[in-house]
């Protein structure tokens, strides 16, 4: 519905004249609507048939067996998990009431317990292993921009000891002794 | 034959650990006898390598004794196992592969010490810290990992067998590669310490280290690449880079090993980050220990892990004493370690080696992060958490580009400062080019907005052309100029250009390899496969190509018996080969295995190249009929490519230059040169 009002407010505007194109092209509704429409874009891209479900279900899930693969990579001999878990998850999207895929992955939770999910969580203590690494990044650049900073203001190293550079009269008195040696 | 050994081993205790006695004693002591002190340790330590060898050598000779006498070859070996794999017997369980690390340590300091003549006290400071590192392994192989332990019980007629997952060729190189790429690292770690310790004038404990710190990165590169090969031909799962915790740990000591091979180019350059290399060496060396703890102290869940041990206390505290010791002598000689110039620009080599290693070590970071987290989760939460690929490519992915595109640009920066004009000039070509290959992607059929793994692809793939690019131009200003004012040819100029700065043209070999190994990974959101029960004459359609099912057929010898399938692989109606995925089980440990096999399509796409890989799976228990697992992977032969580029452009690199390079902090500041702008 949101989708085909957005597409029926474009249209006129694209037979109208140039001038009017630059107007709307900087008007911020327009740029609203644009990005509701990539929203609605990305949002509705991953809404697919249930075998891309299965295959986005599947590569969130670890084998239980233990062998560390993911559910749908699990090819080990004799694997008695892996056969087992990917009927049920065909199961679980057959059941037409099953739309939620948290809720069929907290299913395989409750079964096989908490490391059948192939990557930590958005919720609780599991948010900081998501965290940690960008804010590492984060605060990386942050030193490494502190540390440009101070190198650029730092002044340049200091001369060898007992070599002071002269200056105002220190500087005419050399320049007088240079004349008299040079006799000029 | 089991008492020779533990005397070798007993011997090579005492004998690195009167190295590391007399040699420290004669490093501190100010008497006349402190010379002929230290001479002493440093034939120990020769007499050391001797020792481990023998060692080594009779653990080998056991394996082809078949003596099960000893209980390292019962569980390793038996009677059937072919020639190369009991060799391979050495590296193959916990107790022989702790030996052969403690040979390969002896082996580089033994190498050391004969060329001590080069600087003796820093090399008398090396060697000191190579025997401590010497006796910590001796002292786990005595007392707490002997492999030389007797059988319990009546002598077994026949062993239990080599792990079949182990029984593929690349299992006798991979690990010595690797192997020598983690002791290796302990020779630059050593070095650093000691010239850190003895408050070492000037950089030239770097120009001593760097050949060994190149050969041991290569070395690295190529034992972590073997290990993906080897899990992409022998595991059949169709990957070959599973973020497993033991793969993760042969990864992070070659991030900050790669880290410091950049980053100590400012410190011969232009004298600074002194403290940051000698934390990045650091790092390098307790991360490579960090990757032995892992894999056999068994805190952390993995297949490719050793059988749990009680040796994860004895690292555990190497480590921690380790790190205590680097930190105060970073801490107390900090003086020592100021910089000496200062940075001009951020439009620079120095600020772009500066981002890159902390790309680099944000990666390594989230590596260990995401490696160790289920350990903390279960000490927070009460329970563990599984991290595993969709974690690490979601954090690491983003950063890794970002480092691509520092990959591209570095090069193009001059050292000090680099003016906006030239940057434009130099950066042109490889912008349009590697804009170009994004257009044709999209236009090949390829929509980065329908996927965030397609716009991860669509983006490696304009990074890498822009290294490619970048790189190729390079090559190709220099050999412009160079032709121009000699009247070679184009090539010969380039040649000669390689030949003036071989490390700087060989990094660009190896950035080269790096982006063909990136091309190689992209492909992976493009993979397909297909799972059917073959009978004779049926068929699988995957891509362009069809497989027929001809037969099935049987073999059989004294370490396995299998089976195989026989598919021919027809493409536009003609056949172009035909595959033998199979399936065998081991007799000694009654283990059954499946072996891929993969057809590489170079004869029919050149570039496009992707591999046919086949899985012979099993049968289906109620049906009896056999179940083929059929991939497709585009692009992935240029991984391995891109490896062997990467090693040409290392050894190219470690050629002497013809001509010597100007130094150019020397020169003051201006437009970047044309050709050889420094390293």
């Amino acid at each position: 519905m949101k989708m085909s009002n957005l597409r029926m407010s474009c249209h006129p505007e694209r037979s109208k004249g140039p001038a009017f194109r630059r107007d709307v092209r900087h008007s911020p509704r327009r740029w609203l609507e644009a990005a509701v429409l990539a929203l609605a874009v990305v949002v509705f891209m991953g809404a697919g048939d249930d075998s891309a479900r299965f295959k986005d279900l599947g590569h969130r899930m670890m084998c239980a067996c233990g062998c560390g693969q993911i559910l749908l990579e699990c090819n080990h001999v004799g694997c008695t998990y892996s056969d087992k878990m990917r009927n049920e998850l065909l199961a679980a999207l057959d059941k037409g009431n099953s739309n939620n895929d948290d809720l069929i992955l907290q299913g395989f939770v409750q079964e096989y317990g908490p490391t059948v999910i192939a990557a930590p969580t958005a919720a609780g203590f599991d948010r900081v292993a998501w965290i940690m690494p960008f804010l590492v990044l984060a605060l990386g650049i942050a030193f490494a921009v502190h540390i440009v900073r101070s190198w650029k203001n730092r002044p340049e190293p200091a001369l060898a000891d007992g070599i002071v550079i002269p200056n105002g009269s220190e500087l005419e008195e050399f320049r007088r002794k240079a004349r008299k040696e040079t006799g000029l | 034959m089991s008492q020779i050994g533990s005397f070798a081993l007993m011997l090579a205790l005492g004998l690195s650990a009167y190295c590391f006695v007399a040699g420290f004693l004669a490093l501190f002591s100010r008497s006349a006898a402190s010379a002929r002190l230290g001479e002493t340790a440093r034939r120990a330590g020769i007499a050391t390598f001797a020792a481990v060898l023998l060692a080594g050598i009779v653990l080998v000779l056991a394996a082809f004794n078949d003596d099960f006498s000893i209980a390292y070859i019962f569980h390793h070996s038996n009677r059937d196992l072919p020639a190369a794999y009991k060799f391979a017997v050495l590296w193959s369980g916990q107790e022989g592969s702790l030996l052969f690390w403690s040979l390969l340590l002896a082996g580089y300091g033994f190498v050391l010490r004969l060329r001590y003549k080069t600087d003796q006290r820093l090399f008398a400071y090396a060697s000191v810290i190579i025997a401590s590192v010497q006796v910590f392994f001796l002292l786990i192989l005595n007392f707490a990992a002997h492999p030389f332990a007797i059988m319990e019980g009546g002598l077994p007629p026949d062993g239990t067998g080599l792990n079949p997952l182990l029984q593929y060729p690349e299992m006798v190189i991979h690990p010595p590669m690797l192997y020598l790429g983690y002791v290796g690292f302990t020779v630059p770690f050593a070095f650093a310490l000691g010239a850190l310790i003895m408050k070492y004038p000037g950089e030239k404990w770097i120009h001593i280290t760097r050949r060994w710190t190149m050969v041991t990165w290569c070395f690295l590169t190529i034992g972590v690449f073997l290990g993906a090969h080897w899990a992409y031909a022998v595991l059949g799962w169709g990957g070959y880079w599973g973020w497993d915790p033991v793969e993760n740990a042969s990864l992070m000591p070659w991030l900050t090993g790669t880290a410091f091979l950049h980053s100590v180019m400012m410190q011969e350059k232009r004298g600074m980050l002194k403290v940051w290399n000698m934390s990045l060496i650091f790092a390098t060396f307790l991360l490579s220990m960090l990757g032995t703890f892992l894999t056999r102290s068994g805190v952390i869940s993995s297949v490719h892990a050793f059988a749990q041990s009680s040796i994860g206390t004895w690292f555990l505290v190497f480590i921690g004493l380790t790190l205590a010791v680097c930190t105060f002598f970073l801490v107390a000689n900090r003086d020592h370690l100021k910089s000496e110039h200062k940075l001009e620009s951020l439009a620079s080599r120095e600020s772009s080696f500066l981002f890159n290693n902390l790309l680099l070590l944000v990666v390594c970071f989230t590596i260990l992060w995401g490696t160790f987290f289920p350990i903390l989760s279960e000490f927070v939460q009460g329970h563990k958490v599984t991290v595993g690929p969709p974690f690490f490519n979601r954090v690491a992915i983003p950063v890794a580009l970002l480092l691509l595109l520092l990959t591209a640009v570095g090069p193009l920066l001059a050292w000090r400062k680099t003016s906006i004009g030239s940057l434009k000039r130099n950066f042109l070509f490889p912008a349009i080019g590697s804009v170009a290959v994004g257009g044709m992607m999209i236009l090949f059929g390829v929509r980065p907005w329908e996927d965030p793994s397609y716009f991860y692809a669509t983006m490696a793939a304009i990074l890498s052309a822009l290294v490619v690019f970048t790189v190729i131009s390079e090559f190709l200003r220099g050999g412009r100029v160079i032709a121009g004012k000699s009247g070679q040819n184009l090539f010969a100029a380039m040649i000669q250009l390689y030949h003036r700065n071989t490390r700087r043209y060989g990094g660009y070999i190896v950035h080269f390899g790096v982006a063909l190994v990136i091309i190689g990974i992209l492909g992976t959101p493009f993979n397909k496969d297909v799972e059917k029960e073959m009978g004779f004459g049926d068929k699988i359609n995957i891509g362009p190509y069809t497989l027929v099912c001809q037969s099935y057929t049987q073999d059989d010898n004294p370490n396995y018996g299998n089976e195989w399938a026989i598919i021919n692989v027809f493409r536009d109606g003609k056949q172009i080969t035909t595959m033998y995925p199979e399936r065998r089980f081991y007799k000694a440990s009654g283990q059954p295995q499946t072996l891929p096999r993969i057809y590489p399509s170079f004869r029919e796409d050149l570039f496009l190249v992707t591999d046919v890989y086949l899985v012979y799976e099993g049968k289906n228990e109620t049906t009896g009929r056999p179940i083929i697992k059929a991939h497709l992977n585009p692009l992935v032969p240029w991984i391995w490519i891109g490896l062997i580029v990467m090693v040409f452009g290392t050894i190219t690199a470690l050629v002497p230059n013809a001509v010597p390079v100007r130094v150019t902090a020397a020169t003051p500041a201006r437009e970047p040169a044309q050709v050889g702008a420094g390293d």
